[in-house]
C-alpha cells in the first residue's frame, strides 16, 4: 500500500528495537477478550483508477449546472469562484497544516486567518469577528447561548423567517439547556412582525435575519430598537453574505452579534458542507464568544505576528466552564472566504452584489409580468417567494424533466407557503436561462 | 544542529491585504450584466464593506508567500500527539473537486442526487463495520460536534426512560471537548482519576457510578496512549447502574480492525475523519466527527438520514425520536468523500496494517528516546507515546524550549502540556505514514536538543531562530486583544 512506506526490514529491524518478534505482539495490552478476531467487513482495496472511476460514477449521478439550469438557493448559493481561489487554496502548506498552536511555523495560516477575520468584521460592520465555525446555522446556536451567558436571562426569540433548518439547529442545541425559544411570526409582506415582541420582557436575545429566509430585507434597525428596549440582544443572522456588498451591514444597524453563513464568499456548495460559520461582535462581548480567535502581537525582535489568542475561553483550558466545546473550525474555509473578500476588493463586491439584485429583479419582473403572483411586497436581495400558474408543486416537477430547478419548494417548512417557492438568481444565471424559464413556465 | 533537516533559505516578507493594493484595482473577472439596472431604495443600501482592490497577481504573490510561512504534512514530520497528522492522499482531494460533487446543491431533490446520496450511504456501511456498532450519522463537523451531538443522544435516552440525570463520569486524560460538550447538555462532568498504571481502574468505576449518573465518556487507547484494559468490567458497571457508555474516537487509528468499540461495551462512538480516515486538517478544520450508535439509540440519530430502498436513495427526516439537527444541511461532505476515497483505497487489510505500523511507529520512537526522555508509564504504548520533564527539571529547561528547538530542526514539535496528568507532558504521535528514516532524523533531533539542553540551553531558550519569527509574544497578545486591523 503506497502511504505506508514500511518495508520488510524496516520492520523486521524496528520490531527488533522494541523487543518484539511480531506486529501483533504490539497489542499485548488488548486483553484477548477486546481484539477482533475476524476481518473487516469492507471492499478489498482499489487502485488509484479503479477508485477513480468508481467515485467519478457516483459524481456523474449528481444533477449540476450547465447540464441543469439551477435557480436553487435557500442557504446554500452558486457563484464564480475565481480559479485564483481554488489554485491558492489546495497549496498544501495552507490544506495539511494543524490548528497553529505552534505559532512560530504557522505564520501563514495565522496572518490569513487574522486578515479574514479583519475582512468579516469589515462586511458585517463589527468590530471583532472568530475565526469561523462550523456553518450559518451553529454559528446562530452559538450566538444565542453567548447571549444567554452576557444577559444571564434564559430565553429567545427567533423570527420565522430565519431560514428553518438554522431554527431547528437551534432548538436542538437548546433542547437539553431548559432555556425556552419563542417565534416571531412574519407579516404579509413577507418581514418578521416585531410589535410582537413589545410585551416580552425577558429575553436574552432577539434573532432576524436579513436577507430573511424568503429573501425579504428586514428592518434591522428597528429589530435592535426593540431588542435593545427589553434589554435583550440583537442576533442579526444571515445565509447570503454576498448581500453586505450591497445592503447597510448588520452592525451598521444595531445588531449586537451577528452570526451567519459564509458559503457565498469562494466556497463550492459541495452538497451542503464544508461551509463557514461566521461569527462576529461587539468588542465588549469579545471575551464571552465562542471558538478561536487569532490576535496580533510581536516576536522577541519587535516584528509584527500572530498568534491563537484568549484561549482561557476555550475548552483545552477552561474544559466544562468553556464559552463553548468546539475546537476544530472551519479553518480553510475561511482562508477560501478571505482570498475571495480579497479578489473581489471593495468595489468587486458592490458590482457584483448588485448585478445578483438586478438579475433576481429581471426574474422576478418577468415572472410577475407572466401572471405569476409574487407572494410578498418588501424588497428582497437575490431570492423571492412565486407561485406558478396552476400550482407550483405541479410545475416544479415537471420543470425537473426539463433540466431546470426551479428553486424550492415552501410547503414542507410553511404550510401556509404550500404551492409556493423559493426561487434564486445569482450572477451565474444568464438572462437566456431565465427567459426560458419564464418561457416554461406559462407554457 | 548544523546538520540538520531545518535550514534557512530566502523567506519573502508580505504585508497586510490592507497594506496592499490601490483603488479601483481588481482580482475578479466580472460576469458581464445582461440585465437593466434595477437600485434597491437608498434607505436599504449602505456604503459597501471597505475591502482593499488588489489585482489578480497581488493576491496570488500574497497567499504564495504566506504559504511558505506554513508548515504542513507535506512539508515534513507532524508528530502532534492526539491529532494523528498522517498523509492526506493526493487522489482524494482529485475526488472532492469532481465537479458532479462540489456543485451539487444540498436541497436537492434526492432523484437528482443519488451519487452524493449513495456515497453516504456506503460510508455509513463502512464505519458500522468499522465499529461493529449497527447505525451511523455523518452529520457532525468535528469531533467536539460528534460529542455533543453523542451527549445529545445520552440526553434523549434518559429523557425517553422517564427520568434524566446530572452527572457524567470522565476521566482525568480526556480531551477538554469531553467535558465542555457534556456540559453543553447539563451534565456535570465527575473526573475519574486514572490508576497509577495511566488507566481506569474498574473499582474507581463502581464507586462513581449511580443512579444520577448519565453515563461515562472515555478516551480508548486513552490520551496516554494506553488501551484502558478494563473497558468491558467498566461498561458493565456502568449499564447495571443505567448508564451509557460514550466512546471518544479520536484514538481510534491505534486499533482498526484490531478492536471494534461495538464489541467491548461501547454503545456510542464519535470517529475524527481528519485523524483515522486521512482527510486534511486545514489549519484547524474543517474535520468530520460523524457518530455510531448500536441499534436501539438509532432512533435518537439527528435527522435527515440516508436511507436506501431497491437500490434507490432518499433523505428523510420522519423519524419522531431524533434529537434533531445539528448541522443545516448533511455534513462535510466534501470531508465524508475523501475519507470514503481512504477507505476504499487502504481496504480491510490496508487498514489493519495502518494501526499495526502506527503502533510500531510510537514504540520505536519510545524506546528509541527513553533513556534521554522519562517515558511517563514504563511500559509499551499504543499509537502514541507520552513522556514527562522529569529528566530536564535540573537543567530548568522546559517543555516549551524544547519543543521550540526542535522547530530549528526542522521537525514540527509534538504536542505539550497535555495530557495535564503528566507534568511538562511531551506526545509524541508519528502515524503511520513515516518512514524509518524520518523517524530516525526526528529521534536524532529530540536527541540533540535534549544534549543542548545540557551543554547549551541558551540555543533553547532562544528558539526557534530559524522560522518566520522569533518566539512570538502569546502574553501581550492576550492582555491587549487585537483582532482586526
Amino acid at each position: 500500500m503506497r502511504y505506508l512506506p514500511h518495508t520488510g526490514e524496516d520492520i523486521a529491524a524496528m520490531l527488533g528495537a522494541v523487543g518484539l518478534r511480531e506486529l501483533d505482539d504490539l497489542f499485548e495490552a488488548v486483553p484477548v477478550d477486546c481484539r477482533f478476531g475476524g476481518a473487516l467487513n469492507l471492499p478489498e482495496a482499489m487502485s488509484e483508477w479503479a477508485l477513480e472511476g468508481h467515485v467519478g460514477r457516483l459524481a456523474g449521478r449528481m444533477a449540476v449546472s450547465p447540464e441543469y439550469s439551477m435557480f436553487l438557493g435557500a442557504g446554500s448559493y452558486d457563484h464564480c469562484i475565481p480559479t485564483t481561489v481554488s489554485s491558492l487554496l489546495s497549496r498544501s502548506e495552507f490544506v495539511t497544516s494543524y490548528t497553529p498552536y505552534q505559532p512560530e511555523m504557522l505564520q501563514g495560516t495565522l496572518q490569513g486567518i487574522y486578515e479574514y477575520q479583519t475582512l468579516t468584521a469589515r462586511l458585517l460592520g463589527m468590530e471583532v469577528a472568530t475565526a469561523s465555525h462550523y456553518d450559518g446555522a451553529t454559528a446562530l446556536a452559538e450566538a444565542l447561548l453567548m447571549a444567554v451567558r452576557i444577559t444571564g436571562r434564559k430565553k429567545a426569540a427567533l423570527s420565522r423567517a430565519i431560514h428553518p433548518h438554522y431554527r431547528q439547529v437551534v432548538r436542538t442545541y437548546f433542547a437539553p439547556t431548559g432555556y425556552e425559544l419563542l417565534e416571531i411570526p412574519y407579516l404579509e409582506t413577507g418581514l418578521t412582525d416585531f410589535d410582537r415582541l413589545e410585551e416580552i420582557r425577558d429575553l436574552a436575545a432577539v434573532a432576524v435575519q436579513s436577507p430573511n429566509f424568503f429573501g425579504c430585507i428586514e428592518n434591522v434597525t428597528a429589530a435592535a430598537e426593540v431588542a435593545h428596549s427589553g434589554g435583550a440582544l440583537l442576533v442579526s443572522g444571515f445565509t447570503e453574505a454576498l448581500a453586505f456588498g450591497l445592503l447597510k451591514s448588520p452592525g451598521s444597524q444595531g445588531a449586537d452579534i451577528v452570526a451567519g453563513e459564509g458559503q457565498s464568499l469562494g466556497i463550492p456548495r459541495s452538497f451542503g458542507g464544508p461551509a463557514l460559520g461566521m461569527l462576529a461582535s461587539r468588542k465588549k462581548h469579545m471575551r464571552s464568544l465562542p471558538g478561536r480567535l487569532v490576535g496580533r502581537t510581536k516576536d522577541r525582535d519587535g516584528r509584527r505576528g500572530f498568534v491563537l489568542t484568549l484561549a482561557t475561553r476555550e475548552q483545552h483550558i477552561r474544559r466544562e466552564k468553556a464559552t463553548s466545546n468546539i475546537c476544530s473550525n472551519n479553518s480553510l474555509c475561511a482562508l477560501a472566504a478571505a482570498m475571495y473578500m480579497a479578489s473581489l476588493g471593495g468595489t468587486g463586491i458592490r458590482e457584483l452584489a448588485a448585478l445578483n439584485h438586478d438579475k433576481a429583479e429581471y426574474l422576478k419582473n418577468a415572472l410577475r409580468d407572466a401572471g405569476c403572483p409574487i407572494r410578498f411586497s418588501s424588497p428582497t436581495f437575490n431570492e423571492f417567494v412565486v407561485g406558478f400558474p396552476g400550482g407550483f408543486d405541479a410545475r416544479y416537477r415537471r420543470l425537473l424533466d426539463r433540466k431546470i430547478v426551479a428553486g424550492l419548494p415552501l410547503g414542507a417548512h410553511y404550510p401556509e407557503l404550500a404551492d409556493h417557492g423559493l426561487i434564486c438568481v445569482t450572477e451565474t444565471c444568464s438572462r437566456e436561462e431565465m427567459d426560458r424559464l419564464v418561457r416554461e413556465v406559462v407554457s | 544542529m548544523s546538520e540538520s533537516l531545518g535550514t534557512t533559505g530566502l523567506i519573502l516578507n508580505e504585508p497586510l491585504l490592507w497594506e496592499r493594493g490601490k483603488k479601483g484595482r481588481s482580482g475578479f473577472s466580472m460576469p458581464a450584466a445582461d440585465v437593466p439596472r434595477n437600485p434597491l431604495p437608498a434607505e436599504l443600501t449602505g456604503d459597501g464593506p471597505d475591502f482593499p482592490d488588489l489585482s489578480e497577481i497581488e493576491v496570488v504573490r500574497h497567499y504564495t508567500r504566506l504559504s511558505t510561512w506554513n508548515f504542513g504534512v507535506d512539508t515534513g514530520l507532524y508528530p502532534l500527539g492526539s491529532c494523528t497528522m498522517k498523509y492526506n492522499p493526493k487522489i482524494n482531494e482529485k475526488l472532492a473537486n469532481l465537479r458532479g460533487f462540489t456543485a451539487a446543491h444540498p436541497l436537492l431533490p434526492s432523484v437528482l442526487s443519488q451519487g452524493a446520496l449513495q456515497l453516504m450511504f456506503n460510508l455509513e456501511r463502512f464505519l458500522a463495520a468499522i465499529t461493529a456498532l449497527d447505525a451511523v450519522t455523518l452529520q457532525p463537523a468535528a469531533g467536539a460536534q460528534g460529542e455533543l451531538t453523542g451527549m445529545l443522544i445520552v440526553h434523549a435516552y434518559h429523557r425517553h426512560r422517564g427520568k434524566q440525570r446530572t452527572k457524567i463520569l470522565i476521566p482525568d486524560t480526556a480531551h477538554g471537548t469531553n467535558p465542555a460538550s457534556a456540559a453543553l447538555c447539563g451534565y456535570a462532568p465527575v473526573p475519574v482519576p486514572s490508576g497509577p498504571d495511566g488507566i481506569i481502574a474498574p473499582e474507581t468505576v463502581a464507586g462513581l457510578m449511580d443512579d444520577a449518573t448519565a453515563g461515562i465518556m472515555i478516551t480508548n487507547p486513552n490520551t496516554l496512549g494506553l488501551f484502558e484494559a478494563n473497558i468491558r468490567e467498566i461498561a458493565r458497571i456502568v449499564h447495571d447502574r443505567g448508564g451509557l457508555v460514550y466512546g471518544d474516537g479520536a484514538n481510534m487509528n491505534a486499533v482498526l480492525s484490531i478492536v471494534r468499540p461495538g464489541e467491548i461495551g461501547v454503545d456510542i462512538l464519535h470517529l475524527n475523519l481528519h485523524k483515522t480516515f486521512s482527510t486534511p486538517h486545514g489549519g484547524g478544520g474543517p474535520g468530520a466527527g460523524p457518530v455510531a450508535v448500536r441499534k436501539d439509540l438509532a432512533r435518537f440519530l439527528p435527522v435527515p438520514r440516508v436511507v436506501e430502498r431497491n437500490g434507490a436513495y432518499e433523505l428523510r427526516e420522519d423519524f419522531p425520536g431524533s434529537v434533531g439537527r445539528v448541522l443545516a444541511f448533511h455534513g462535510h461532505f466534501g470531508v465524508l468523500l475523501r475519507a470514503y476515497a481512504y477507505i476504499l483505497s487502504m481496504g480491510p487489510d490496508g487498514l489493519k496494517q495502518a494501526s499495526r505500523l502506527a503502533v510500531l511507529n510510537a514504540n520505536y520512537i519510545r524506546e528509541r528516546l527513553k533513556d534521554v526522555l522519562h517515558p511517563a508509564f514504563d511500559r509499551p504504548c499504543m499509537h502514541e507515546c507520552v513522556f514527562s520533564d522529569q529528566n530536564q527539571q535540573q537543567t530548568g529547561i522546559t517543555t516549551l524550549e524544547m519543543a521550540k528547538r526542535l522547530m530549528d530542526g526542522g521537525y514540527h514539535p509534538p504536542t505539550i502540556y497535555f495530557p495535564l496528568v503528566v507534568h511538562g507532558a511531551i506526545m509524541i504521535e508519528p502515524t503511520e505514514t513515516e518512514t524509518k528514516e524520518d523517524l530516525d532524523g526526528f529521534i536524532e533531533a529530540f536527541r540533540s536538543v535534549v544534549r543542548e539542553a545540557g551543554d547549551n540551553p541558551g540555543a533553547l531558550r532562544e528558539a526557534p531562530v530559524r522560522c518566520k519569527v522569533k518566539r512570538l509574544d502569546e502574553t501581550a497578545a492576550a492582555r491587549n486583544p487585537c483582532l482586526a486591523g
